[in-house]
């Protein structure tokens, strides 16, 4: 389809992109400078769609215990969820702190070694240290129920996936959709048929977190070598021989590294659940975060940020293991291995015991409580007091010279002209069906009757997606020429990656207030890791000889740069401007929670007020609109570019 | 003439086209095109064109081309490890190609084999294991198939390497894993697929000789493919030389290189030092009238390179025979000139 819509742009492209982008936006302005305000959607747009997704609502309200669907369906897996959850709740109260910190590090013993081991036992440790400890273990069991069940339906899945192309072909896509979602956007959609409550919460997660446990097992199954493959079947192995003989143990690799990604999403996601009234640590940070309590929730966000060390290491660890133990080299000799094992069960069975003997050592002891609530406070309080010149001066030239003009610009337009220019850059851009999808996409929104909200997110999508590109090229160069930047950098890449996107409001919301601005700067601090990353990778794919033969033709660094190693890396900076914008997207709509207002806003005050509900489920399904389009756009970019050259 | 034994395998109007609607082409007008015009005009790739021929139990069968001349897709055909679009494979008196699913498995597991180029070990086995993954396939138990493997294993000289893991291994022994693992099913016929083509020339020359030495012991039909024209000449008792899916020339070495078919073939064997092919037959010539007929004889069937010490030596040309009748004179010069790479009359 895309070589198809290539051929339909006028071969005369190459003049159009230079002029026809320039040419659309003056146009724009000049409508905009003339008819300002006309035309633009009194009371946001038609509202009858969020009342009829109101009316939805109620029926399920109405119906939720007299219509088959929800007896026999919806309402058996919530309360079944529900109930797994609330007896493991229990039995973790029951074990204690000590039996749950020592059936974890026990666990990381066994399948990551001695060293991560400890890193468990020092993560959990540090949940009661922190004070969160009641709230550490309903996170803890949601993860472990939703990753569960994720596990379940996504491994069988991905292995259909990784052996049927038939199936690959039509699971596919789904996941793509299901990734460029924001997360927010089908919460609304979750409590519509399970109300709200951990179940809900778990349910919501699971969304989230199966398709990458689907991507990596059929990736882990794909990889496998043909010539393994066709060894086995040249021998007479059955379909299911090969499966379990060469598929399922060469992939197990990259299926580990499935679970990895599936407890980190799933992570992130049970944060933002918290919206959804799931209990646990990201209750913690939206209650803080609403109070405005910097430090409670800099404290929560700790945990999580601790709890997140422990699952990415302990997996990413268990993943090379898999590998080492699978292949021998370095299989580790009988007698570690059962010392291994020994030391596991003595732990067990010391965590297990120590409440039993004596029942007040089931609870985190007091004394030892260090929370970090009051510290951050003051340090942030001094932030706020002695800063405040500097950051309100960013915060108001940010707003006044960027967010409103463009905000202006996209509310304050007649709308069609909106839809029109859009539609017309997305054409330029990446031609006739990112156009189309455009057009769709804005008139959806419009539909939504949100017209208003979803601008203003457009606009802090916009801002971030440009700051993010700023940062993440100047650092992605420089990641990618000096393999000492690297070298320092990658690691906080890479923890700030294995982090929940929550945890990045906090600081923001220390730094700038409840404004669009701080929105923001923490979509630009989610997006930032994984774009610099991406160019950096851009970078250094410039073959070397190419650098070479430009200095010694006599470049400086900066001519190299810029005429040699971006233009090379286009493609993958296209990719990073994909990637970051759809971060940006997910980011921005959170910050509705601090202020940023927009869809995210509209989304957080359908769960807070029912008579809202409506208009909640319109905004997921408008953020949904947006992200598709985003996509899209900046997808064919990459597309027609590689086509033209 | 002795009478010709039953084929081990013989196939017969083979096809292979990859791309949409594949079945369409074969017996068409298309199919006549060459390739790169097939190819522009139905988005089909023949990949193996109407090639025919018959393996005799006990031979070494060497298919021949350049990369992308099909050679691999068709032993994979032989095999149904890709499906032929067109033509009849018959082993033993069956149509391999009409087989189901299950028979296919049957014959797998207990007539055929094969060694890839790239080995297809599993890496999470021990050696021994990956040995005994046919035998494990076909439902044998455990003690049984140990004790086949250890047979094979010596067979192939890694005694002593049983438990270790393949990533431990050197590429050549690696092959010698994929070889054992072939051999362990006792199997009609052994199909290899540049089996040699990954590893450095000299462990290459090892196990070359290694599969002369396995062939001259257990006298499977082997069907080995290569691109490499000295190995095709080293194993090969007849050879196929295909190029653009299609057959070009099949013959035994000597005819290769002493006849070759059209310029292609030529051009390939050109740099083949043909004493060392060649036989006799190929440079004996009539007696010139006074020519003295007492020389030493010596079979049509010698290699020249064999020949040389004797021809040199002695004072008389030498009388080549066959079937003990006189079939010409080769004296020094004869002799001389192949060695000098002289062209040669063709005598057919």
């Amino acid at each position: 389809m895309t070589i198809l819509t290539a051929d339909l742009v006028p071969s005369s492209r190459r003049f159009d992109r230079r002029w026809s982008i320039p040419v659309v936006l003056v146009a724009w302005w000049l409508v905009w400078r003339f008819g300002f305000g006309t035309h633009n959607l009194p009371n946001g747009g038609p509202t009858f769609i969020q009342d009829w997704f109101l009316r939805i609502r109620n029926a399920a309200d109405a119906g939720r215990d007299s219509s088959p669907l929800f007896i026999y369906f919806f309402n058996p897996i919530a309360k079944t969820t529900g109930s797994v959850i609330s007896s493991m709740m229990s039995l973790t109260t029951n074990l204690g702190w000590t039996g749950i910190t020592g059936i974890a590090s026990a666990i990381s013993l066994w399948v990551a070694g001695w060293r991560h081991g400890l890193l468990t036992a020092v993560g959990f440790i540090s949940f009661g240290v922190l004070g969160l400890e009641a709230e550490s273990m309903q996170t803890l069991v949601q993860i472990i129920v939703a990753v569960f069940l994720s596990l379940l339906i996504g491994i069988p899945l991905g292995v259909w996936a990784g052996v049927s192309n038939g199936f690959s072909r039509v699971v596919t896509p789904v996941l793509d959709i299901m990734q460029i979602l924001p997360t927010f956007a089908y919460l609304p959609l979750i409590t519509l048929f399970f109300l709200i409550g951990p179940a809900s919460g778990t349910i919501a997660t699971m969304i989230y977190a199966i398709p990458p446990a689907i991507r990596l097992t059929a990736a882990g199954i794909r990889e496998v070598s043909t010539a393994t493959v066709e060894a086995s079947e040249s021998l007479g192995a059955t379909k299911w021989q090969r499966l379990t003989d060469v598929q399922l143990p060469m992939a197990k690799r990259t299926i580990v590294l499935g679970v990895n990604q599936t407890m980190m999403a799933a992570l992130s996601m049970i944060t933002i659940a918290a919206l959804i009234a799931a209990p646990g640590l990201g209750a913690s940070v939206i209650s803080a975060l609403i109070k405005l309590d910097v430090g409670a929730a800099f404290n929560a966000g700790l945990a999580i940020v601790c709890m997140a060390i422990v699952f990415d290491r302990v997996t990413t660890a268990a993943s090379v293991r898999t590998e080492r133990a699978s292949r021998a080299g370095g299989a580790a000799s009988q007698r570690t291995r059962l010392l291994r094992y020994g030391a596991g069960i003595g732990l067990i069975a010391l965590g297990v015991i120590l409440p039993g003997i004596n029942r007040s050592l089931a609870t985190f002891p007091d004394r030892w409580v260090h929370g970090t609530r009051n510290p951050v406070n003051s340090v942030a309080n001094w932030t706020q007091l002695h800063w405040y010149g500097a950051t309100s001066w960013l915060t108001t030239t940010v707003t006044h010279w960027l967010i409103d003009p463009l905000q202006s610009l996209l509310s304050n337009t007649p709308w069609p002209v909106v839809v029109l220019g859009l539609a017309l850059l997305a054409y330029f851009v990446g031609g006739l069906r990112p156009a189309i999808v455009t057009a769709g996409c804005l008139m959806g929104a419009i539909l939504m009757g949100l017209w208003p909200s979803s601008m203003t997110t457009l606009a802090s999508v916009l801002i971030g997606a440009l700051f993010t590109m700023i940062i993440g090229i100047g650092f992605g160069v420089w990641l990618g020429r000096s393999r000492m930047a690297d070298q320092l950098i990658r690691p906080i890449l890479d923890a700030g990656q294995v982090m929940p996107p929550f945890v990045y409001l906090v600081p923001c919301l220390a730094l700038f207030g409840a404004t669009r601005f701080t929105g923001i700067v923490a979509a630009l601090v989610y997006a930032s890791p994984a774009v610099i990353k991406i160019v950096a990778e851009g970078i250094r794919s410039v073959p070397a000889n190419t650098t070479e033969s430009a200095i010694s033709s006599g470049s400086n660094s900066w001519q190299t740069i810029v005429k040699v190693q971006l233009p090379m890396a286009r493609g993958m900076l296209l990719v990073a401007l994909n990637q970051g914008i759809i971060f940006v997207l997910a980011m921005v709509v959170v910050g509705g929670l601090v202020g940023a207002g927009g869809l995210g806003f509209d989304v957080v005050n359908g769960f807070a007020q029912s008579v809202f509900a409506g208009t909640g489920l319109a905004a997921g399904l408008a953020i949904v609109f947006l992200g598709i389009m985003l996509d899209r756009i900046t997808q064919s970019a990459g597309r027609s570019r590689r086509t033209t050259d | 003439m002795n009478v010709e034994p039953e084929p081990a395998i013989s196939v017969r109007g083979l096809w292979k086209v990859f791309g949409p609607h594949p079945e369409r082409i074969v017996g068409s007008p298309e199919a006549e095109l060459s390739r790169a015009d097939l190819r522009e005009q139905t988005g089909c790739t023949a990949a193996v064109r109407d090639v025919n021929f018959d393996v005799a139990p006990g031979e070494v069968f060497v298919v021949m081309g350049l990369s992308g001349s099909g050679k691999s897709t068709l032993v994979r055909c032989l095999t149904r490890l890709v499906e032929p679009t067109a033509g009849q494979i018959t082993f033993e008196g069956e149509d391999i190609v009409a087989a189901d699913q299950a028979r296919l498995r049957e014959l797998r597991r207990h007539r055929f084999s094969m060694v890839f180029q790239h080995f297809g070990l599993l890496p999470h086995r021990k050696v021994i294991d990956n040995v005994a993954y046919g035998l494990e396939v076909r439902g044998m138990n455990k003690a049984d198939r140990h004790a086949r493997a250890h047979e094979v294993v010596e067979l192939v000289g890694l005694q002593g390497y049983e438990q270790a893991y393949p990533d431990q291994l050197s590429g050549g022994m690696q092959q010698r894993v994929g070889l054992a693992r072939a051999l362990a099913v006792d199997p009609d016929l052994l199909f290899f697929d540049e089996p040699f083509s990954a590893l450095d020339p000299l462990i290459r020359r090892g196990m070359q000789d290694e599969v002369l030495r396995l062939h001259h012991e257990v006298k499977k039909t082997m069907i080995f493919i290569t691109h490499d024209l000295s190995e095709a000449l080293k194993l090969g008792d007849r050879i196929l030389i295909m190029r653009d899916g299609a057959a070009v020339q099949l013959g035994r070495p000597d005819e290769l290189v002493g006849a070759p078919a059209d310029d292609y073939v030529a051009d390939f064997t050109r740099d083949v030092p043909k004493s060392h092919v060649l036989t006799l037959r190929w440079i004996a010539r009539p007696p010139v009238v006074g020519e003295p007929l007492d020389g030493p004889e010596l079979p049509a069937t010698t290699i020249i390179r064999d020949a040389i010490r004797d021809v040199m030596h002695a004072t008389a040309p030498v009388k080549v025979m066959s079937n003990g009748q006189l079939l010409g004179l080769v004296d020094h010069e004869d002799v001389l000139r192949v060695i000098a790479g002289e062209p040669q009359p063709v005598s057919v």
